[in-house]
């Protein structure tokens, strides 16, 4: 019952020992006695609000999964498995999911690289650091909407930068986001200009608390600036790239709000991430269970990525 | 006094932001133009979309319909930004957006705090289960419990409140897990003669722990305001009132009102812009730290 030792405590109480000291210490151990469960009140709070506002929802929606839940009707039924076995046989499911990972692909290599390329330009030591710092970070700081409105003016068909910087050098003119080969692109585009930033951040901070020293031995020994970056820097900033590469691909797989405001998924569907399609079977479609069974199909990919991706990196240390 | 402010401030100036890592380029003249040139267009390229949206914000919309590539092609003119304003519901969303964010932010980091030290200080039975619980929460995409949270704020009649806005986004396993990597950091003998002394628990943690954290608390602060400022689905699914809007869920609004106007488009884009960069050049050296502080930067 009382197992438990005191908080920070470094051998557990021993009261026959504790009654021949002192008061205070007796009153210490009485007040940790009185509190088997020490630090539980501290979590009460958060455990209270998670309870209620995530693992509810979540146990909620994996309940509907396994219904028939509609917006429209009130009266739902169990139906089992009906909604995961359609679910896998929907073409509709597949083509989002392989938009999903496509977006995935052509966002995160970029989300890295860049990223990487602006630290080490920023950290080399040129004047001016806060801002570029600025000019990297600042896109990160806007809301979607205010993204989507700039991009939707610079993606504009006639009177857009995009077309007219293209018509002036004698190009055509391109579909940013209405010709189906050309829309995704467009949204990547897009997405590496809004959220490279916060990338950026981390491999800055991580530049920052390298030690100097193996740099130094390095140039020393006559080693050049690029091979110092090849064979120095890279090197150590190996653990960083996983972690960016990590979140990156997590964030990338959950892609919706950008492409929901831009193009609705269009042109075609050509650009429908899998969580718009759930968010479509079940606010236009009504079919809330159905949706579920979608969205914790997408679950499971999700973590089978992350585990992936962490034995991936483990490995590699 | 003023002849010589300005040469005593230069030479006080550190070397600092300057610093960097001078090593990486060499003392060679060449690879310091060809990496400030490389620095110079990437960070172009990167202003270009917010110099093209001044400028359009600037002129009347008729201006701004004529062909050209010339970023100022008719008179300047603030109409653009007087309609938005006088429209009325910009200020009112950035007041509610103010509100919102502020209000999550302070619960966030109180609720949060507390959790972490109670997991990385506690002993109660569970304790291991429910931070494993925790921690694998991060890994939900917050859509997943849209539907199922709409149903949530149906049932306790609180659909288009504040609080059906604010409450679900107080949950932040993500910031709970990182302030109790931080707490575990600190040295426990710090705290071991307060609690000898008789200070309770949250005496320890508030007068020891939290002191010490300051930086770490001010990250998790600020970037759970830039979530919530920033949050779209959520806010737009939950309210439907004008008067409740955030500035991202207001401006969908307008922007589907009045798609066609381009200058008034990038007048309110850069006016929801504003508080956030505000925030960031006042805040930025703490920001760029506190990356380096959350554990997600070094080692």
């Amino acid at each position: 019952m009382t197992t438990t030792a005191p908080i920070g405590a470094g051998t557990p109480a021993d009261p026959p020992a504790a009654r021949r000291t002192g008061g205070r210490d007796r009153a210490v151990l009485r007040r940790i006695r009185t509190t088997p469960s020490t630090g539980f009140v501290f979590v009460l709070p958060f455990l209270l609000v998670f309870g209620l506002f995530m693992v509810w929802p979540v146990v909620q929606g994996l309940w509907m999964s396994f219904t028939d839940t509609s917006l429209a009707l009130r009266d739902t039924a169990f139906v089992g498995f009906d909604n995961y076995t359609e679910a896998l046989g929907d073409p509709d499911v597949w083509s989002s999911l392989g938009n999903t990972v496509f977006f995935t692909a052509v966002s995160s290599v970029p989300l890295v690289l860049v990223a990487l390329a602006m630290a080490l330009l920023v950290h080399s030591g040129l004047a001016g650091q806060w801002a570029w710092r600025l000019a990297f970070f600042a896109p990160y700081l806007l809301p979607v909407t205010v993204v989507t409105l700039i991009w939707t003016w610079l993606y504009q068909p006639d009177l857009g930068l995009g077309n007219q910087l293209l018509t002036t050098l004698g190009l055509d003119s391109v579909g940013w986001l209405s010709d189906e080969s050309v829309a995704m692109w467009s949204i990547a585009a897009l997405t590496v200009w809004w959220t490279v930033g916060f990338n950026f951040l981390l491999y800055l901070a991580a530049l920052q608390s390298l030690p100097s020293t193996f740099d130094e031995a390095a140039a020393l020994d006559g080693a050049g600036a690029w091979r110092r970056l090849w064979s120095v820097t890279l090197p150590q900033l190996r653990r960083t790239t996983a972690l960016v590469a990590m979140l990156q691909v997590l964030a990338s797989l959950k892609v919706f709000d950008q492409i929901y405001i831009l193009t609705k998924g269009g042109p075609n569907g050509s650009t429908r991430p899998v969580l718009e399609y759930v968010y479509d079977v079940g606010f236009t479609g009504y079919r809330l269970g159905y949706a579920s069974a979608i969205s914790y199909l997408f679950f499971a990919l999700v973590i089978v990525v992350s585990l992936v991706q962490l034995r991936l990196f483990r490995q590699e240390d | 006094m003023s002849a010589t402010a300005p040469t005593v401030r230069a030479r006080r100036r550190p070397p600092r932001e300057a610093a960097g890592s001078p090593l990486l380029l060499g003392h060679g003249r060449l690879p310091r133009v060809l990496a400030g040139t490389a620095l110079a267009v990437l960070a172009a390229l990167w202003l270009v979309p917010f110099v093209w949206a001044i400028a359009t914000s600037v002129q009347s919309e008729q201006d701004v319909s004529t062909p050209g590539l010339s970023p100022l092609k008719g008179a300047f003119t603030l109409d653009a930004y007087q309609q938005i304003l006088e429209r009325g519901n910009v200020a009112v969303w950035a007041l509610n957006s103010f509100l919102i964010a502020g209000l999550v932010t302070l619960i966030t980091v109180v609720v949060s705090t507390l959790a972490a030290y109670g997991f990385s200080r506690g002993t109660f039975r569970g304790r291991r289960a429910l931070l494993a619980v925790t921690v694998a929460a991060i890994m939900v995409p917050p859509q997943l419990l849209v539907v199922p949270l709409f149903e949530q704020m149906l049932l306790f009649g609180l659909v288009d409140t504040y609080a059906a806005v604010i409450l679900p986004q107080v949950v932040a396993p993500m910031m709970v897990f990182i302030l109790k990597r931080f707490f575990d950091g600190i040295p426990r003998e710090l705290e071991e003669a307060a609690r000898i002394d008789g200070a309770s628990e949250f005496r320890v943690f508030r007068s020891i722990v939290l002191p010490l954290s300051r930086p770490i608390v001010a990250a998790v602060a600020i970037f759970v305001f830039i979530g919530a400022w920033n949050n779209f689905m959520w806010p737009f699914i939950v309210t439907n009132d004008p008067g409740l809007m955030t500035l991202p869920v207001g401006l969908a609004t307008v922007k589907d009102a009045y798609g066609i106007q381009y200058a008034q488009s990038m007048a309110s884009a850069l006016l929801a812009a504003l508080p956030l960069i505000v925030v960031f050049l006042l805040f930025q050296r703490r920001i760029v730290n506190s990356v380096a502080t959350t554990g997600l930067g070094g080692s």
